[in-house]
């Protein structure tokens, strides 16, 4: 079973995703702020994070930062979830390690969850 | 304040630009002038004293008081003009924190729509229909938040500008496939008259918007408002040209649908102006587009205009830079 970590503040979006995916093998694990999501992340070594950049505790980046520094979790893929658009945050995401950076308005939840799986099988 | 900050508060460029007003709206620049024309009266009152008044004490009164009021006309007035460019800068901060904050709601609604949509079954017609309504209505409030933040960004200065070469022709072939359901639903036909052109160097993404807010509107004029859209081979018509003028591409997407009353044509570059047409045919807006059309154009080097007649349709030109 492949195991995703969200870790993103909008509980609504942790049920939206848990949802969809309940029908197929994948384990999905909520992280509501960054210290939870970076704990969460060396703890459980998921195949597959989710993160959103404007998170309480420790921003998006903070933990991208953490993420790719940490030799145990510097090979999970990191798809940056998020409603900010600006050039250079998008810039600064894919420089420190994010596999893809996605604006949340801008997709369906279908495209999300196909390029999820994508990024999981690659 | 250190010396640095103190430093650039006197640069009267960077104030100005700061509050993204004209200069003779800009309070630095107000004041300065204002510096200016005191100092000229007291060196001109200081010579016709000089001249025609024997006291010298009549004369040094004469200038104080004559500095004082003028000092004092020139501290109102600026700090007038002061606190309306910073109103505008707050309120364009606001729009800007405001759409942002509201894209979050909106995307947990989209996207759990998608799920009811898509992922739960057997619904019954009545329910479709209800879930069809929301779905559009989710986007319609998407399409208005992108484009307060676009004015926001427009008004700040701060609109994401990412130049490369691009093949406009192409640009009009991708744009016109994602119209082609709108155009055959409206009945349209569409004609494109370009000549070959070399590549533009530009933002792709903002000429995409440009064109794509053009075409959109002369779909959604297309028809006068007392006929019904027609079916089969009578068509409303589009044409979009361009050609090469010197060292600049011209764009013109013409129709022949209702036009622009000529009392709106002033306004209709203007933010949250509608022409009468657009209200009384409901169509959906927010009257943004063309200020945002024109605040692209602006970015990207170019010009815009029309012509427009009432029941005949209208003209739209822009021009853009080969190279920026």
């Amino acid at each position: 079973m492949k195991r995703i970590l969200f870790i993103e503040d909008e509980a609504a979006i942790h049920k939206t995703f848990t949802d969809v995916l309940a029908r197929e093998d994948y384990e999905i694990i909520s992280a509501l702020d960054g210290e939870i999501g970076l704990r969460l992340a060396k703890e459980k070594k998921p195949d597959l994070i989710l993160l959103d950049l404007i998170l309480p505790k420790m921003d998006g980046f903070e933990v991208l930062k953490a993420l790719k520094a940490d030799e145990e979790t510097k090979r999970i893929p990191v798809i940056v979830l998020t409603n900010l658009e600006q050039m250079e945050d998008i810039q600064k995401a894919i420089d420190l390690g994010a596999r893809t950076y996605l604006v949340k308005s801008n997709y369906d939840l279908k495209e999300v969850v196909d390029m999820m799986k994508k990024a999981i099988e690659e | 304040m250190t010396f640095g900050e103190f430093l650039r508060k006197l640069s009267i460029a960077e104030e100005c630009r700061r509050y993204n007003t004209s200069l003779w709206q800009c309070p630095q620049f107000l004041f300065t002038v204002m510096g200016l024309l005191i100092i000229l009266s007291v060196v001109f009152s200081f010579i016709l004293g000089n001249r025609y008044i024997r006291d010298p004490e009549i004369t040094l009164l004469f200038i104080l008081s004559l500095t004082g009021v003028l000092f004092a006309m020139a501290f109102i007035i600026t700090r007038s003009f002061e606190q309306l460019a910073e109103a505008n800068r707050l309120k364009t901060e606001f729009i800007g924190i405001v759409s942002h904050q509201l894209r979050s709601p909106l995307t947990n609604l989209k996207w759990g729509l998608d799920f009811l949509m898509t992922e739960t079954t057997q619904h019954t017609q009545q329910e479709e229909g209800y879930f069809h309504i929301l779905k559009d209505n989710v986007n319609r409030m998407h399409e208005m938040v992108n484009d307060l933040l676009t004015v926001s960004r427009a008004e700040q200065g701060t609109l994401p500008f990412q130049e490369k070469e691009f093949d406009f022709a192409e640009l009009v072939e991708q744009m016109l496939a994602e119209f082609q359901s709108a155009i055959q639903a409206s009945n349209i036909q569409v004609k494109v008259e370009g000549e070959r052109v070399p590549k533009l160097y530009n933002d792709p993404s903002l000429v995409r918007h440009i064109l794509g807010n053009l075409v959109d509107n002369a779909i959604r004029y297309a028809w006068r408002d007392h006929e019904p859209i027609p079916n089969g081979d009578r068509k409303a018509q589009i044409v979009i040209a361009y050609r090469g003028a010197g060292d600049r591409l011209r764009v013109e997407v013409r129709d022949n649908g209702v036009g622009i009353p000529r009392q709106d044509q002033k306004y209709i570059f203007q933010k949250f102006f509608r022409s009468t047409n657009a209200v009384r045919r409901q169509t959906e807006g927010s009257g943004l587009g063309l200020f945002i059309v024109k605040s692209l154009l602006e970015k990207a080097g170019g010009e815009i205009g029309f012509a427009s007649e009432e029941n005949k349709g209208s003209t739209f030109w822009f021009t853009l830079p080969f190279k920026k």
